[in-house]
């Protein structure tokens, strides 16, 4: 079962001319958004991105950049009422 | 003494350190008494306070190297009992262990290493999954918080690797350079960075502990599966407990909103608000994460209204209270669901903060209002006519 969720991936990109083909991104990736063509990375499943940030964080050349954060409702209401960006430092309940 | 050992010496008897709990080979220098301390055993008073070690025994601080602590496969019995506990949100933060490093098995130079999280939850899910194998095991400080969760806050990180790769003078311990990372440790974990810090090479491993064993039988080879995370209805299954703990904070404010309802419509009868609301909470949670997958809608407050309306029907129906006196309750409950639902975007596997961040503005405004009118409505009802 595949899981979708609105807006994923709308931050992602990917600068091919950076890319060195070193399929680190395929390898941190946990939604398989990435596959290798050609020797480059290629993005293939952008809908399937939660924005994590491994594979902009694991890019040596520095070729993906991605707006990661966390996708959970109430670090983002609590980051709403303190002002602060979300963060799952919300609460000692929490995560 | 380990730091007093040159590159010559090596490959020392890794594993008898690591049993003896003791870092001082026999065959060098004789040392004082004090300076190799007798066998710590499983019976031995526990280690520092407010750490939860369970069978894992036998660290001695050495100079400025700690020698390996010790673990294996077993998870007692016990420890299960804690670990399901922990399910339910019962002291959930201070369920950690020691950070360091530990041998499994009769690792020596040559063992690969692992690196994990001190969440004493996710510690015991891997050690029993590597039965059989030799191997040592770089515990990270992530404050007792999982992987994956970990990372996203950056305590699973490339300074926290690169410290304790340092601190436990991991590269004096092995004689390769290969580290192997849980893939979910990735968000927090910069692998070009550690390499050129400490000169260790990262691999990211497979998603589930599981498949370790397949992993390193492959030549620590990933197959597309091992790479991918995913949410069954177990998965979604075992985080519902805590949502259900956090959801009973509303269980009072909802028994005395059902109460008031009760009262201000006498006609009615009480028993559909006083098992409607309360009982979204139920729904709201553990129906929610079990069909998730089958409600239509990307949102999840949308999905976890649909289930508020069905819920309401039902129980409508199975009361027999008729529509004109059951709307309020089945607003309050269906707004409820929806705030349920929504936040269990932070258990999933699967949500962007940007997706998240719109549902919330979007949702937030209709389930307060749902709330408020389904409190105020009835009352003003109430005093105008």
């Amino acid at each position: 079962m595949k899981f979708r969720f609105h807006h994923n991936g709308s931050s992602l990109s990917l600068d091919s001319g950076l890319c060195t083909g070193c399929r680190r991104c395929v390898e941190v990736c946990p939604h398989a958004v990435f596959s290798i063509v050609k020797n480059r990375a290629a993005i293939v499943d952008r809908a399937s991105c939660m924005e994590c940030g491994a594979c902009a964080l694991n890019c040596a050349p520095g070729a993906l950049s991605v707006v990661s954060g966390v996708g959970c409702a109430a670090a983002i209401i609590n980051g709403m009422l303190s002002g602060k960006s979300p963060s799952c430092d919300c609460s000692a309940s929490c995560c | 003494m380990l730091q007093a050992l040159n590159k010559e010496s090596l490959p020392i008897p890794y594993h008898q350190i690591a049993m003896n709990h003791c870092n001082c080979p026999g065959q060098h220098a004789p040392n004082p008494p004090d300076a190799c301390p007798a066998p710590r055993l499983k019976e031995d008073p526990a280690p520092p306070s407010g750490l939860d070690f369970g069978v894992i025994t036998g660290w001695e601080p050495l100079n400025t190297i700690a020698s390996p602590m010790v673990a294996n496969e077993h998870v007692s019995f016990r420890e299960r009992l804690r670990n399901l506990s922990v399910r339910w949100a019962y002291k959930r933060h201070n369920h950690r262990i020691t950070p360091g490093l530990y041998s499994f098995g009769a690792p020596d130079g040559t063992s690969p290493v692992l690196v994990t999280a001190n969440y004493k939850l996710t510690f015991d899910k891997l050690r029993s999954h590597l039965s059989g194998l030799q191997l040592w095991i770089l515990v990270l400080d992530t404050k007792g918080i999982n992987v994956w969760c970990a990372a996203g806050k950056g305590t699973f990180g490339t300074n926290e690797l690169v410290n304790r790769i340092r601190s436990t003078g991991l590269a004096r311990l092995v004689t390769h350079r290969t580290l192997i990372l849980p893939q979910l440790g990735a968000p927090g974990v910069a692998a070009q960075t550690v390499e050129k810090e400490t000169g260790f090479r990262i691999k990211y491993g497979p998603v589930y502990a599981r498949d370790i064993p397949r992993y390193l039988a492959n030549g620590m080879r990933k197959t597309g599966e091992m790479r991918t995370v995913h949410f069954t209805l177990m998965e979604r299954l075992s985080v519902v407990p805590v949502e259900m703990i956090h959801a009973l904070r509303l269980l009072i404010p909802a028994i005395l909103v059902a109460l008031l309802l009760g009262f201000t419509k006498p006609e009615s009868p009480i028993a559909y608000p006083l098992i409607v609301i309360p009982g979204c909470l139920l729904i709201g949670t553990f129906l929610f994460a079990a069909l998730l997958p089958y409600l239509p809608s990307r949102a999840f407050s949308s999905r976890g209204a649909i289930l508020g309306v069905l819920w309401s029907a039902l129980v409508a129906w199975l009361t027999h209270t008729p529509m004109s006196s059951a709307w309020p309750s089945a607003l309050i409950a269906t707004s409820i669901c929806a705030y349920l639902a929504m936040n269990f975007t932070g258990c999933s596997t699967f949500t962007s903060q940007k997706g998240t961040e719109i549902e919330v503005r979007l949702s937030l405004p209709w389930i307060l209002s749902g709330i408020f009118a389904g409190v105020l409505l009835p009352v003003i009802l109430t005093i105008l006519l």
